[in-house]
C-alpha cells in the first residue's frame, strides 16, 4: 500500500478508524488474476460497446472486444503486424485489382461449423446493404459494386466478391487499393454468422445467440456492467490461447480506472487521467506505457468561400508562432511528438515531408509570423478577430487558451467557443466555423487515411480545403500500384498541403496506459491493437 | 381515498402527454444530431441511416410513430446502444438504480431524521452546531468530488472495499456508492428535519399538550415528530424519484450498471429514443411518488383527509 503524498498521519489514523465499522462489512477481495487455476484477464475498456456487431461496431473500444471475439481474413500479431487470420494466404493479380485469398481448412465458428468463404461473402453483402445502415460501410468501398449496392442502386449479389469454392474467396476491386490487406484487420470486414442472424435478428449479439470465429466467445453480457468472453475450444490456435477468461469492463471515467487498477481490479487500462501522468511516471513506472499511435491533433482552417483563412499568409503566420512543445509538455503533459505535418511520423512505409520552419529557431518564426500578418493587413492596431471551436473539455478547452496567448503578439483577438460533441461536429460539417479542432485516428496503418482528409469534397473534409493540384496527385497515388511509387506520390501530395499551410497541426497523439506487470504478450503498437489471445499471466 | 387516488391517476395523463411532447419536439430542435460525429459519413450511409431511424419522414409523422409506438409500450430500439431496445436499457440499469438509491434514502433517514430532531431539541447548544455545520458541508461537497475521494482512500489506499464495479450487487461494493449518493441527503434531510421540529415545538398544541403535563418524550415522540414530518414528506417524494433513477456521476466513478447515465449520455449523443425514454419513466415515478406522499400524508396528520 502506498500513501498518497501529503497525506498525515492524523488523517489516516481517523480513516482506519472510521473504516473499522465499514470493514467487518467486507468480505476479502478477490485480487488474484490467476483464479482457481483460471488465467482471467480483467480489461477497463472505456466506453460500454454501443453493439457487438462487427458490421456495426464504430468505437475502439468495441474493436478491443470484437478482435477477441472474431476473426478477419488477417489478424494482428502483438507488434501490430499483420499475420494470416482465416485466410492462410492470399495473392494479388499484376494490375492489383484482383485478389485470391486462400480460407485455412481448420477455421471453425464456435459452434463447430466451419468457416468458408461463403461466410465472407454473405457478410460483406450484409455489411453493404442499405437496410442495415452501417456506419463504417464505406471501409469496403474499394471493392467493385460497393458503393451502387450501398446506395441501393445495385442489387447486393453485383459486388465483387465470390467464393469460388467453400475455401477460396476472389475478391475484384474497383480500383487498385495499397492499403486493401491491412483494412482486413478492421472488425467491419469480419465473418458474421449468417445462421444466428437468421434465427435471432439483431439479438442475434445476445449471449447464448452469438456464434463468433475468434479466440474467445461470448460467455455474458450486461450493459454497462461487464462483458465476459471464455476461451473459445473452436477456435484453430486454441492451443496457444493461454487465458481462460477475459473481462471487459466498461469504464469510462479515466480516474475510476486508475483507481481500480491500484486496487487491484483490472489489470489493463486504456487511458490515464491526464493530471496524473506524472505521478504514474513515478510511480507506476512498470505498469506505464506511453505509445505513440497513429493519430494526428490539428486544427482545421476553415477554407470556405468569404473566410479570412482563404489568406494562405495568414494560415502560414498562425502555423509559424504556434510553440508546440509548450503545449504538449505543459498543457497535455504528455510530451507528445509536435506535429508539423499531417501524417504522424509512426506510419508505416511512408516517408513524408513536415513544415520547412520546423527547425528554425522560435524568434525567426515569430519575426517572420509577424511580417506576414502585417502583409495582410493585420497588427497589434488592427487585430484579427478569431473564433476558435472545440468540443466541451476540460482537457482539450485549455489548449485554445494557449493558443491566443501565443498569437496575441501577432494582432490576432481570440474568442473561444465550446459545445457538446454533437452541436460541434454539426458545425464543421456546415462550415459554421473558423478555427476547429479535428482530431483524426487511423482506421487502418497508411498515410492515405490521413491525407484522404483534404481531398476535395470528401465528407471529412472539414476545412473546405480544394487543391486541384493536391486532387490529381492522390488520385494518382490511389492509382499506383507500385508501393513504393505510391508513397513517393503521396509525399508530394503532402507537401503541396503543408505548402499550402492548409491545416494547423499540433502534436501526433500518445496513448497512456497502465498493464499489469505480470502479464506478458501485450506490446506496445502504433495501432493500439491488443488482442487477448496472445497474452498470459507469469506467476510471479 | 380509492376514487382520490384513480382521480389522481387520470389527471397524470394529460401531464404526461405535455411533458412527452415538449421533450420530443425540444430534442429535435436541439442542435446535432444523433449522427453528428468525430467521423463525417458519406451522404449514402447517412441516408441509409436516417431511413432506418424514420428520421427521412415530417416531424409530426415521426412524432405520431413515436406516440403510436408508445401506447403498444414500445419505447423503440436506442440509437446508441443499437443491441438494445430503450425498454431492455432501462429494465436492466433500473433494479440497480433502485437498490443503490433505496438503500441511500434509507440510510438518509436513519441518520438524517434523528440528527435533525437531536439539533431541534437542543436548539444553539454545540450538537446543534455540530449537526448543522456538518450538514452544511455535506451539501456544499458535491459528489463528484466525494465520490473519486471514496473510491481512492477506501478501495485503493486503504483497501477495506471494492473501488468500484457492481459484482452482482454483492455487499461490499454497494457500501461505497450508497454511503457517497446518501451524504447530500442525510445533510439535506437533518436540516429540513430540524427547521420543522422547531416550528413544530414552537406550536399552540405542543405548548397545550405540555400545560396538560405530557412528559417531554411524549410531547417529542407522539406529537411533534409526527407533525414535523410532513415537510419532510413532500420533499421525499420527487427526492426518492430523483434518486432511485440513478445518478451519473456515482455509476461512472464506481462503474455501476444503473440508468443514471442514460439521461446525461442520451442527452449528448442525441439519443432521442433513449432520451424520451427516461423522460417517460422519469414522469411517471415522480407522479406516482408525489402521489404515494399525498396518501401518506393523511395517514400522518389525521387533518388531512381525502374524502371520496
Amino acid at each position: 500500500m502506498r500513501a498518497e503524498p501529503g497525506m498525515t498521519t492524523t488523517i489516516k489514523h481517523l480513516l482506519i478508524a472510521a473504516g473499522c465499522a465499514v470493514m467487518t462489512l467486507a468480505a476479502p477481495l478477490a485480487s488474484a488474476d490467476i483464479e482457481g487455476g483460471k488465467q482471467v484477464l480483467r480489461r477497463a475498456n472505456g466506453a460500454d460497446p454501443s453493439t457487438l456487431d462487427p458490421q456495426l461496431a464504430t468505437g475502439a473500444w468495441e474493436s478491443n472486444i470484437l478482435v477477441d471475439l472474431f476473426e478477419g481474413l488477417i489478424a494482428r500479431d502483438p507488434a501490430g503486424n499483420i499475420v494470416p487470420g482465416v485466410a492462410a494466404s492470399w495473392e494479388r493479380s499484376d494490375d492489383g485489382l484482383h485478389y485470391t485469398f486462400h480460407l485455412r481448412d481448420d477455421a471453425k465458428w464456435s459452434d463447430g461449423e466451419p468457416v468458408t468463404a461463403g461466410d465472407f461473402v454473405y457478410s460483406w453483402r450484409r455489411e453493404l446493404s442499405p437496410q442495415l445502415a452501417a456506419a463504417y460501410a464505406y471501409m469496403l468501398f474499394p471493392i467493385q459494386g460497393a458503393e451502387a449496392i450501398n446506395r441501393g442502386d445495385q442489387p447486393a449479389d453485383t459486388l465483387g466478391v465470390t467464393a469460388s469454392d467453400p475455401h477460396t474467396l476472389e475478391v475484384t476491386l474497383a480500383r487498385p487499393t495499397g492499403y486493401f490487406i491491412d483494412m482486413l484487420g478492421h472488425p467491419s470486414t469480419f465473418p458474421v454468422p449468417e445462421r444466428a442472424i437468421e434465427a435471432h435478428g439483431s439479438d442475434w449479439t445476445k449471449p447464448g445467440n452469438m456464434i463468433s470465429n475468434g479466440a474467445f466467445e461470448l460467455a455474458s453480457w450486461v450493459s454497462h456492467d461487464h462483458i465476459t468472453a471464455t476461451k473459445n475450444p473452436e477456435f484453430h490456435d486454441a492451443r496457444d490461447v493461454a487465458l481462460d477468461e477475459v473481462r471487459f469492463l466498461p469504464i469510462d471515467d479515466a480516474r475510476a480506472s486508475l483507481n481500480r487498477f491500484r486496487a487491484g481490479e483490472v489489470d489493463m487500462t486504456g487511458s490515464l487521467p491526464l493530471g496524473r501522468i506524472e505521478w504514474a511516471r513515478e510511480n507506476l513506472p512498470d505498469a506505464l506505457h506511453e505509445t505513440p499511435i497513429l493519430a494526428t491533433f490539428y486544427f482545421a482552417f476553415n477554407q470556405r468561400p468569404g473566410s479570412v483563412f482563404n489568406d494562405r499568409r495568414i494560415r502560414e503566420a498562425l502555423n509559424l508562432a504556434l510553440r508546440r512543445q509548450i503545449i504538449t509538455h505543459q498543457i497535455t503533459k504528455l510530451d507528445q511528438p509536435s506535429a508539423f505535418s499531417l501524417v504522424p511520423t509512426a506510419i508505416s512505409d511512408y516517408d513524408g515531408p513536415q513544415f520547412d520552419f520546423a527547425d528554425q529557431p522560435m524568434a525567426e518564426r515569430l519575426a517572420k509570423a509577424k511580417a506576414l500578418m502585417k502583409e495582410a493587413g493585420y497588427g497589434p492596431d488592427h487585430p484579427l478577430e478569431l473564433t476558435i471551436d472545440t468540443i466541451t473539455n476540460p482537457d482539450t478547452k485549455r489548449i485554445p487558451v494557449a493558443m491566443a496567448a501565443m498569437w496575441k503578439p501577432l494582432g490576432v483577438n481570440v474568442t473561444l467557443q465550446n459545445s457538446d460533441a454533437a452541436v460541434y461536429y454539426a458545425k464543421l460539417r456546415q462550415g459554421n466555423f473558423q478555427l476547429g479542432m479535428a482530431p483524426w485516428i487511423a482506421d487502418y496503418d497508411d498515410a492515405s487515411n490521413f491525407l484522404d482528409l483534404f481531398h476535395t469534397g470528401v465528407p471529412n473534409n472539414h476545412a473546405g480545403y480544394s487543391n486541384p493540384e493536391y486532387d490529381a496527385l492522390m488520385d494518382k497515388a490511389a492509382n499506383t500500384l507500385d508501393a513504393t511509387a505510391r508513397s513517393h506520390t503521396m509525399a508530394q501530395a503532402e507537401r503541396v498541403l503543408l505548402d499550402d499551410y492548409a491545416l494547423l497541426p499540433l502534436y501526433f497523439y500518445i496513448q497512456s496506459g497502465l498493464v499489469s506487470p505480470r502479464l506478458s504478450g501485450w506490446e506496445e503498437n502504433p495501432m493500439n491493437d491488443h488482442p487477448s489471445r496472445w497474452m498470459h499471466f507469469t506467476q510471479d | 381515498m380509492l376514487i382520490y387516488t384513480l382521480k389522481r391517476l387520470l389527471q397524470a395523463i394529460p401531464t404526461l402527454l405535455i411533458v412527452i411532447t415538449i421533450s420530443f419536439f425540444l430534442m429535435r430542435v436541439a442542435p446535432g444530431g444523433p449522427f453528428d460525429g468525430e467521423r463525417q459519413l458519406p451522404p449514402e450511409i447517412e441516408a441509409n441511416l436516417e431511413a432506418a431511424y424514420h428520421l427521412d419522414e415530417p416531424l409530426p409523422m415521426q412524432y405520431l410513430r413515436y406516440m403510436g409506438n408508445l401506447l403498444h409500450g414500445d419505447f423503440g430500439p436506442s440509437f446508441k446502444y443499437k443491441d438494445f431496445s430503450v425498454t431492455e436499457l432501462i429494465m436492466q440499469g433500473f433494479p440497480v438504480s433502485l437498490e443503490i438509491g433505496g438503500l441511500a434514502i434509507l440510510l438518509a433517514l436513519i441518520i438524517g431524521l434523528p440528527l435533525g430532531i437531536a439539533a431541534a431539541i437542543k436548539r444553539n447548544s454545540t450538537v446543534d452546531y455540530l449537526v448543522m455545520g456538518t450538514a452544511l458541508t455535506g451539501i456544499a461537497v458535491p459528489n463528484f468530488v466525494l465520490a473519486p475521494i471514496f473510491a481512492l482512500v477506501f478501495g485503493v489506499l486503504l483497501a477495506w472495499l471494492p473501488a468500484g464495479g457492481w459484482n452482482g450487487g454483492a455487499l461490499p461494493n454497494l457500501v461505497l456508492p450508497v454511503v457517497a449518493l446518501s451524504i447530500q441527503q442525510i445533510a439535506y434531510i437533518a436540516r429540513m428535519m430540524r427547521a420543522s421540529m422547531i416550528e413544530v415545538l414552537g406550536s399552540h398544541f405542543i405548548r397545550t399538550a405540555r400545560a396538560k403535563g405530557l412528559n417531554e418524550g411524549e410531547v417529542i415522540f407522539r406529537h411533534a415528530i409526527r407533525t414535523a414530518l410532513l415537510p419532510v414528506m413532500s420533499y421525499l417524494g420527487p427526492a426518492i424519484a430523483g434518486i432511485i433513477t440513478g445518478s451519473v456521476v456515482i455509476e461512472q466513478i464506481f462503474g455501476i450498471p444503473g440508468i443514471g447515465r442514460y439521461f446525461v449520455q442520451g442527452a449528448l449523443n442525441r439519443d432521442y429514443t433513449l432520451v424520451m425514454g427516461t423522460v417517460v419513466f422519469y414522469g411517471v415515478l415522480i407522479v406516482l411518488m408525489n402521489l404515494i406522499v399525498d396518501l401518506l400524508y393523511s395517514a400522518l396528520d389525521p387533518q388531512i383527509r381525502y374524502d371520496d
